[in-house]
């Protein structure tokens, strides 16, 4: 693989990561929390209507997952393209 | 010892602690002044940066608002935390590997453009000082409060210590002394959150308490909450209300955008030492705003129930079941002296009655068969519900004057953060970066100390007269941020065919639109009574409300910047290899 492919797979590998995490934040804090949060608040997390826990709670430690594993995600990918820092 | 005293010893203490590090860390060169160097640990760096980032907006402003808002208060939570892992994901990674100062030198040296800096310094000035109005206001709000005075006294002397204080350090200074800011912030947001929840609920953790059941009963807090205030007219606290679905979305995704697109934490992440350091810096900022904001949501819906039953503390309509005036606690005395808590006796009856008037149906009832006149609080400033928390909920004296410390932390911190930025971009990207290049850097530091001085005059005078409270303020000015630096920021990385035209009338288009539609509601430069049409749901284009305009400016800027980069040049060749550069933290050499 020639330096500019490499580059080329590592970019897509970030881009792929990118969609599918931030699919996850969209659907957690805009599907759950927001516009499915009505039919959510059906169910109950103790006292809390989920859909209010979501909006509230929920999607924050969401995010707060998806960063670090992204973090996580793309220092194996720096190092499996070679691209990564000493 | 009295509360006044208390407090004054409380707030000098941590005073103390911060000036004694603006000493111990007084910026000498111009790389210390803006990014300290580049030398911070991202844990302590993600330290700094929540409490660079969590303002008067957020420890004094926000729970209030959710305490009236209830579920659609979401919004402000998840706009204000989503934003990182968009921050985290596109823009902070990359903008370290390129490694300049400012947010205008990148989009300057990416569209190869001076006009292109300066626009992006325009909108940074725009929004940074939007911002910073939202903050004079939270300023003024804790020093009344501790001063036991009127805002505007306060506010004065508010503006004083902001002054002191940020022409003092610079970022050096600024990132250790809000190491320590966080530590008073956070404890004095906790502490109070804590006790309340365990009187309320007999649960330590907050996050817990507010769903669990109250103490000794059976019914759910929340339960307990909605009943409460659909007994006096109200919305039902977890149900739709204080806005539209359509606005709670748009005002989620614009404090989101924006949240990326804020100059004064992007600039953060120009202080770690290496392009993965960014990335966990983001994750670290989150998780230390994250304990501030899952606790803001138990601290608004506790000062909500416990407000409700100070006023309210027999049946609904029973003659004997409101407070009586006579007795009424001294919390409501002490804010009385500020001019932000008001309240009349309509029926005269001396006691208070506390229901919502809008709502006709109840209203008219409530005439009927108990004889009320109308809501007897006639002014409830939302800004002061987390000051007062404490007060109400009838807390130690030492608790009360540490939420007083803590509040002022978060609004110097964020103030000297947006100062900087503002000052930087002044004297950094347009005096030595366009208009005085051979400018000394003993000069280029006064200048940015002047800029700082003007700042804070001009966002001081309209604290005074704010166009809305803190945190909507505060919002306002993501939508600025969201419309006019974010799109440009991610395009300039993700794409490669964005070029000068482009992202010059995407910049300003996006600023224009809404700073046009915030201005038409608000007033002209936010100055009071300057307004086209009146500030409601009616006027709005689609209902959509000026805080969550700035996603429509974004999608604009987007959609602009798009357009006429594919019918214009595209960028030449050393620009395109700069972005391919950008995107790997380190060069290959295989």
């Amino acid at each position: 693989m020639t330096q500019e492919e490499s580059r080329a797979a590592y970019w897509r590998a970030n881009l792929r990561l990118l969609a599918i995490l931030l699919t996850i934040w969209f659907v957690v804090s805009f599907g759950f929390g927001i516009l499915l949060s009505q039919p959510l608040n059906a169910f109950s997390l103790g006292g809390y209507p989920l859909g209010f826990w979501f909006a509230q709670q929920g999607s924050i430690y969401t995010f707060i997952i998806l960063i670090f594993f992204y973090a996580w995600r793309m220092n194996v990918l720096d190092r499996k393209f070679d691209v990564h820092e000493e | 010892m009295d509360l006044k005293t208390l407090s004054f010893i409380v707030v000098g203490f941590t005073f103390a602690i911060y000036i004694a590090i603006a000493i111990w860390a007084k910026a000498s060169t111009t790389s210390e002044f803006y990014v300290a160097g580049k030398g911070i640990h991202p844990t302590l760096n993600g330290m700094a940066t929540a409490a660079d980032w969590m303002s008067a907006a957020s420890f004094i402003s926000m729970a209030g608002l959710i305490a009236f808002l209830g579920f659609t208060g979401g919004a402000y939570l998840m706009g204000w935390t989503g934003g990182y892992v968009l921050m985290a994901l596109l823009l902070a990674p990359y903008l370290r590997k390129f490694g300049k100062f400012t947010v205008p030198e990148f989009i300057g040296d990416r569209f190869y453009s001076k006009t292109a800096r300066i626009v992006a310094v325009i909108s940074l000035l725009v929004m940074s000082i939007t911002y910073v109005i939202g903050q004079m206001r939270g300023v003024g709000i804790a020093f009344s409060n501790i001063l036991e005075v009127e805002l505007a006294t306060g506010l004065y002397a508010g503006m004083a210590v902001v002054f002191i204080y940020a022409v003092f350090g610079g970022m050096k200074g600024i990132t250790y002394t809000q190491i320590a800011q966080y530590v008073i912030m956070i404890f004095a947001y906790t502490v109070p959150a804590v006790f309340i929840a365990i009187q309320l609920t007999g649960q330590p953790f907050p996050q817990i308490g507010l769903g669990g059941t109250l103490a000794g009963e059976d019914t759910y807090l929340l339960d307990a909450l909605d009943k409460t205030l659909m007994d006096l007219g109200f919305a039902a606290y977890t149900s739709v209300a204080g806005m539209t679905m359509l606005n709670m979305f748009l005002l989620t995704l614009a404090l989101m955008i924006g949240t990326a697109g804020l100059p004064h934490v992007i600039i953060r992440f120009f202080t770690v030492p290496r392009v993965r350091d960014a990335r966990k810096s983001a994750g670290w900022a989150l998780v230390f705003i994250g304990i501030l904001y899952t606790t803001a949501p138990a601290v608004g819906a506790m000062a909500m129930y416990n407000f409700i039953n100070t006023v309210q503390p027999g049946p609904v309509g029973d003659p004997q079941g409101n407070v009586i005036i006579e007795e009424r606690p001294d919390w409501m005395l002490r804010w009385e002296r500020t001019g932000l808590l008001q309240w009349e006796d309509k029926n005269e009856d001396g006691r208070l009655q506390y229901y919502n008037e809008a709502n006709t149906e109840f209203a008219e009832m409530a005439r009927e068969e108990f004889g009320w006149e109308g809501s007897e609080f006639t002014r409830i400033d939302r800004d002061i519900m987390v000051l007062a928390n404490p007060q109400i909920a009838g807390l130690p004296n030492w608790v009360i004057a540490l939420v007083a410390a803590g509040g002022i932390a978060a609004a110097l911190s964020t103030a000297a953060g947006l100062l900087l930025a503002i000052s930087s971009s002044i004297s950094h990207d347009l005096l030595k970066g366009v208009f005085m290049p051979r400018i000394s850097e003993k000069r280029e530091l006064m200048a940015g100390r002047i800029s700082m001085g003007a700042a804070i005059l001009f966002a001081g005078y309209l604290g005074l007269n704010p166009p809305g409270f803190a945190a909507e303020v505060v919002a306002l000015a993501f939508g600025l941020a969201a419309a006019s630096l974010f799109p440009t920021l991610m395009m300039g990385i993700f794409f490669k065919r964005i070029n000068r035209e482009g992202a010059i009338v995407g910049m300003l288009v996006g600023l224009a639109s809404t700073l046009l539609y915030i201005f038409l509601f608000k007033g002209w430069f936010f100055f009071p009574g300057t307004n086209v049409f009146p500030d409601t749901a009616e006027y709005w284009l689609f209902g959509i409300n000026p805080t969550g305009f700035g996603v429509i400016g974004a999608i604009l800027n987007f959609v602009a910047a798009y357009a006429v980069s594919s019918i214009t040049k595209a960028p030449p060749e050393h620009i395109q290899k700069l972005v391919e550069e950008v995107r790997v933290p380190r060069v290959g050499t295989s």
